[in-house]
């Protein structure tokens, strides 16, 4: 016995592995679109079932697996069937419910009593094995339902046009109270004996009928009802809305299975009733997980369900053959497939808008595929009573396969070849939606003025009832009001906003950053649309896209949209980061990651300027314990949120610290933030093609920021060694921001006026700063040696600050012209000499030549801020354009 | 309903209107008993108080423009007679797939265009061709009644304006109209199945 049991733990683990083997492979098939367009998933899988089936076989000796009816029924059918209920499209469903509810009930009493009876003739004929009427029935009964997974795994690749594939599907589900009931009838009849029954039981029969189809469909709907209710009060428990949604259309099923009505059926309509309700109810992430976790859970069903069939036929202590039995049931069922297929059509198309055709007839004839329920049933019989069940599950087995390998194989290229309309995966415009909803209230009307009661009248009938009383009691409030249209019009909306941001990607960030060409907007006249939209309904996706609405007139506006574009993009991840709650924080995601990249790297390039500048303005003067108080407060800062401060309140303390720069030093350290927010100004600009008046404006600025690099030292020196983690510095810059301005604020707004005209000794400056963040590698590695060098000396005093500049040349030995700028520059009285070059042109008027060069420097600025190019990448080359 | 001749022969015009709509004879006979049901006082025309008995209609949120559908067709706008009443209710009679071969020269009363000028004309109420912006709003207005806010109808509008609209005059001309609904199977969609 041990052995045994280690044997089936080995076979256990052996056959999870198999599994696992084969969902890779399933994955591979995918991949090779090739390979799934010609042979359907289904046989595939089946094949490797047989294969499997075999090497177990041959290892075994003996067949442990088969598809256990137990482990069908409850678990496997369930899945494939709620997946197919919820996502039924219920329009069309209820469109076709006539010829389906026809093909259904009418069709499959057809097949089972003729297969069963010519069965039953061909055995009194000798050609086939001995079994009684009722064994043949009950066999005619369970091999003649369609079956709605093999239909939909063979249909949905086949891709006909709807109404044929949700007549076929439809018929596939609804049979099953037929097939249930006649089994559960037959079975009965066989174990009392044929001879015991009497007229009575077939009425019963027939009673029992009824009661299990419209049983299981009223199950199915007072479960959809209450999971709509319930779903109606899960506001505040969004993370369960989806299990309440498994659960509870599991429920159904597991329900109608206990009062022994058709489950399949119970399924079916608890999907389609509470789709409407439950999605309008359930939030959008809710409403994800229930489509793709129904998804993955079915085709895993199914998957599962295949491989078995094709282990269980290996298996051959289970099945005896019998030629005769194999073939007349396949040529029956095949038959009276088509004979019912035809005759019922006929019938229907007397009453149809749209006649079915004839190739449309063939395709059902020819999709009436068998599968794993009938080869369950065939495997649940009682050996004791039908003592045919062997020859039974072999013949079940063959016609599965064959229905499925052969007529699943087959069945594309006669689509094909006879070239029946196809289905197109289309999504309906919003004219098509509008349009075709006034069609509807169209022929309603029409039919209540030619006085016919038509489909067309009661479905406006119900729709008003739906409007007027259910979806009052089983949607939110909030949902209710909102109408489909509108919600179409939504989806509709968003689905062009993901595709103008999937294929255009970099077209919209270009346009973007060329905000004030508007003339990219023609082109793009749906991004326009979907901000409309966006904006109207507030949503937190609008941020960036509005900003291409605006038309920035004046250079604050541009810089304001700067600003906007940037803390949208620079600061959300962090604020994201916080509103996560922990227990459902992922990692994350690309866009966050790409955020945060071009974050970093914007701040590490920011970041390298400001050392560099630094180093220049520790010379003049620089204690630490300024410095210390700078960390204090960025400390401080650290603790408050960030502040929303428009762009124009950082230009303004800009200027005032020109004044102060120049004057006043120790006033300096406050200003510090602004500094790098305030050169991002012009930067930005340059981007945009069209801005270049703009950006002509904007030149005189840079000309005023001088000075703020030189503060921003101040702070910087100590930050230097956090260097590598721009983003903490990022988060401190950005607090400190405000507190600068509360002191800068004053003064700030008349010197805003002067902005056309700047103090002269900024622009000196200016080029420097440039050329230092040219050498931005160099800067890096200095800035490691900075705050050494500072901690180092406590009183920090121009010299030992001078020798942390010269140090810097050294490492950076690429501009090697450069250096030989720099150290002149670092000093204070080297100042002097580059000023004087500049200083004759800032006045007001500044001449072309010049104006141009300063234009040109936040473009240097933008480069380095964006690209982050390779520190001694700059030659010398550039000087020249600067100055 | 009476036996099926005395009917026909009542009716003037019987052959011709049945070749011009292609109702057959059941069709014309029941339609014309639910002519006369209309048409309360036996005066042998149908005038719009007559359509708006009709219970059913008045909650139909566009029924008002069908009604008025069936007073823009003919000359004489104030009153409908048994032919007309006929020729509209034609637009919706299915489009059989054997005929259009044989007859495509006259253009059947229920041919893909026929039904869309149909729709069109709904929309279309001040007939200028074209589907101005007000005038769909008004529709959309009915049709969704208090369950949107006039901004989203008005956003509603100017997406649907905007999708169609080819050559950008901010209205829908009926071949925009047409282009725009070239992917619906408009024969299904606007059909009725006459019950003979």
């Amino acid at each position: 016995p041990g052995s045994s049991v280690w044997g089936w733990c080995f076979d256990q683990w052996h056959l999870s592995a198999i599994l696992n083997n084969v969902f890779f492979f399933l994955s591979v098939f995918h991949f090779s679109q090739r390979f799934t367009t010609v042979v359907p998933e289904s046989c595939m899988l089946i094949l490797l079932g047989l294969v499997l089936g075999g090497v177990v076989l041959i290892t075994s000796k003996k067949q442990p697996y088969q598809l256990d009816p137990g482990l069908f029924f409850l678990f496997l059918l369930p899945t494939i069937v709620g997946d197919a209920g919820y996502f039924m499209p219920a329009r069309l469903f209820f469109d076709n419910l006539g010829p389906i509810l026809m093909y259904a009930v009418v069709g499959t009493l057809w097949n089972a009593f003729c297969t069963g009876f010519c069965l039953f003739g061909m055995k009194a004929a000798g050609v086939i094995v001995e079994a009684g009427l009722m064994e043949f029935l009950l066999f005619g009964a369970l091999i003649s339902a369609v079956d709605p997974v093999a239909v939909l795994a063979v249909f949905e690749e086949v891709h006909v046009n709807e109404t044929l594939f949700i007549i076929v599907f439809g018929e596939s589900l609804l049979n099953d109270a037929v097939t249930v009931v006649l089994y559960k009838v037959y079975i009965s009849f066989v174990e009392v004996g044929p001879g015991n029954v009497q007229t009575a039981d077939y009425f019963k029969g027939i009673a029992s009928f009824l009661v299990v189809s419209i049983g299981g469909t009223l199950v199915g709907l007072v479960f959809a009802g209450i999971l709509a209710f319930v779903t109606r009060f899960t506001k505040k428990v969004r993370i369960i809305e989806p299990l309440f949604v498994f659960l509870l259309v599991y429920l159904a099923y597991l329900t109608a299975e206990l009062f022994s009505l058709s489950a399949i059926l119970s399924m079916t309509f608890c999907g389609i009733g509470c789709n409407k309700y439950v999605e309008a109810n359930i939030s959008q992430k809710s409403r994800t997980t229930v489509k793709y976790t129904m998804k993955t859970l079915a085709s895993i069903a199914e998957t599962i369900i295949f491989i078995f069939l094709g282990i269980s036929a290996v298996d051959k202590s289970k099945w005896a053959w019998d030629t005769g039995l194999v073939s007349c049931t396949l040529i029956f069922i095949f038959v009276f497939r088509a004979m019912g297929v035809v005759m019922q059509t006929w019938v229907l198309n007397r009453f149809r808008l749209i006649p079915l055709d004839r190739i449309d007839q063939v395709v059902m004839s020819y999709g009436g595929l068998r599968g794993a329920v009938a080869f369950a049933l065939v495997v649940l019989l009682d050996g004791e009573h039908v003592k045919a069940k062997d020859y039974f599950v072999a013949t079940t087995i063959v016609v599965v396969f064959f229905t499925v390998m052969f007529q699943g194989l087959t069945i594309k290229p006669l689509v094909k070849w006879l070239k029946v309309p196809r289905s197109t995966n289309r999504k309906p415009t919003i004219n098509e939606e509008i349009h075709e909803r006034a069609f509807d209230h169209i022929l309603a009307a029409v039919e209540d003025i030619a006085g016919l009661n038509g489909y067309h009248h009661w479905r406006d009938k119900w729709e008003q009832f739906d409007k007027n009383y259910l979806s009052k009691l089983l949607m939110r409030k909030s949902v209710y009001r909102k109408s489909e249209l509108w919600e179409a019009y939504q989806k509709i909306n968003i689905r062009d906003a993901i595709s103008v941001i999937d294929q255009g990607g970099n077209v919209l960030t270009s346009a973007r950053l060329s905000l004030p060409s508007m003339a990219s907007r023609t082109s793009f006249p749906e991004v326009t649309n979907v901000t409309n939209y966006l904006r109207e309904n507030g949503s937190g996706v609008c941020l960036d896209l509005q900003v291409i609405d605006t038309v920035p007139g004046a250079k604050m506006e541009v810089e304001s949209e700067t600003h906007h574009f940037l803390a949208g993009n620079l600061y959300k991840p962090r604020r994201r980061y916080h509103s996560h709650y922990s227990r459902h924080f992922m990692t994350t995601g690309d866009q966050e990651r790409q955020e945060r990249e071009v974050f970093q790297r914007n701040m590490r390039s920011r970041l390298e300027n400001f050392k560099s500048t630094r180093y220049k303005r520790y010379k003049k003067d620089r204690s630490q314990k300024k410095r210390r108080g700078s960390d204090v407060k960025e400390q401080e800062a650290n603790d408050k949120p960030r502040r929303n401060v428009s762009w124009q309140d950082k230009v303004v303390p800009l200027e005032s610290e020109e004044e102060k720069g120049e004057h006043t030093e120790p006033e300096k350290e406050e200003d510090v933030g602004i500094t790098f927010v305030a050169r991002k100004a012009p930067e930005t600009p340059k981007e945009r093609p069209k801005s270049v008046p703009a950006a002509l404006e904007v030149c005189q600025s840079p000309s005023v920021f001088p000075p703020s690099p030189t503060s921003a030292e101040k702070n910087l020196p100590w930050k230097g060694g956090l260097g590598t983690l721009p983003v903490c510095v990022s988060m401190e810059a950005t607090k400190i921001i405000p507190i600068d301005l509360q002191q800068a604020w004053n003064q700030s707004i008349s010197s805003l006026e002067s902005l056309s005209s700047p103090p002269v000794p900024a622009e000196p400056q200016h080029p420097r700063v440039s050329a230092l963040s040219r050498l931005g590698g160099p800067a890096r590695i200095h800035s490691a040696t900075v705050p050494v060098t500072g901690l180092g000396s406590a009183g920090s005093t121009d010299t030992s600050q001078g020798s942390g500049q010269f140090q810097f040349p050294a490492g950076g030995g690429g501009g090697g012209g450069e250096e030989e700028e720099r150290p002149l520059s670092l000093q204070q009285q080297e100042m002097q000499p580059l000023m004087s070059l500049v200083r004759p042109p800032p006045p007001p008027p500044p001449p072309p030549p010049q104006g141009a060069a300063r234009r040109r420097n936040p473009c240097v600025y933008l480069r380095s801020l964006v690209a982050a190019p390779p520190p001694g990448s700059e030659p010398h080359s550039r000087r020249p354009t600067q100055l | 309903m009476g036996s099926r001749g005395s009917t026909l022969s009542k009716i003037p015009n019987v052959d011709k209107l049945m070749q011009e709509t292609g109702f057959s004879q059941a069709h014309i006979i029941r339609l014309h008993d639910r002519f006369r049901a209309l048409d309360n006082d036996e005066k042998g025309y149908l005038c719009p108080q007559d359509f708006e008995a009709i219970k059913e209609l008045a909650m139909n949120p566009i029924g008002d423009r069908i009604i008025g559908a069936f007073f823009a067709q003919g000359p004489q706008q104030e009153t409908v007679d048994f032919n007309s009443f006929v020729k509209v209710l034609a637009h919706f009679r299915p489009t059989d797939k054997n005929r259009p071969k044989e007859s495509t020269s006259p253009d059947p009363i229920n041919s893909r265009t026929n039904k869309l000028k149909f729709a069109f004309q709904l929309y279309d109420q001040d007939k200028d061709g074209k589907i101005s912006r007000d005038e769909l709003l008004q529709v959309l207005r009915a049709m969704l009644e208090m369950q949107v806010t006039e901004e989203q109808l008005e956003s509603i509008t100017d997406r649907t304006i905007q999708e169609s609209d080819t050559d950008r005059d901010n209205a829908i001309s009926f071949e925009e109209f047409r282009k725009s609904l070239d992917k619906v199977n408009i024969e299904h969609k606007m059909s009725i199945r006459f019950l003979r």
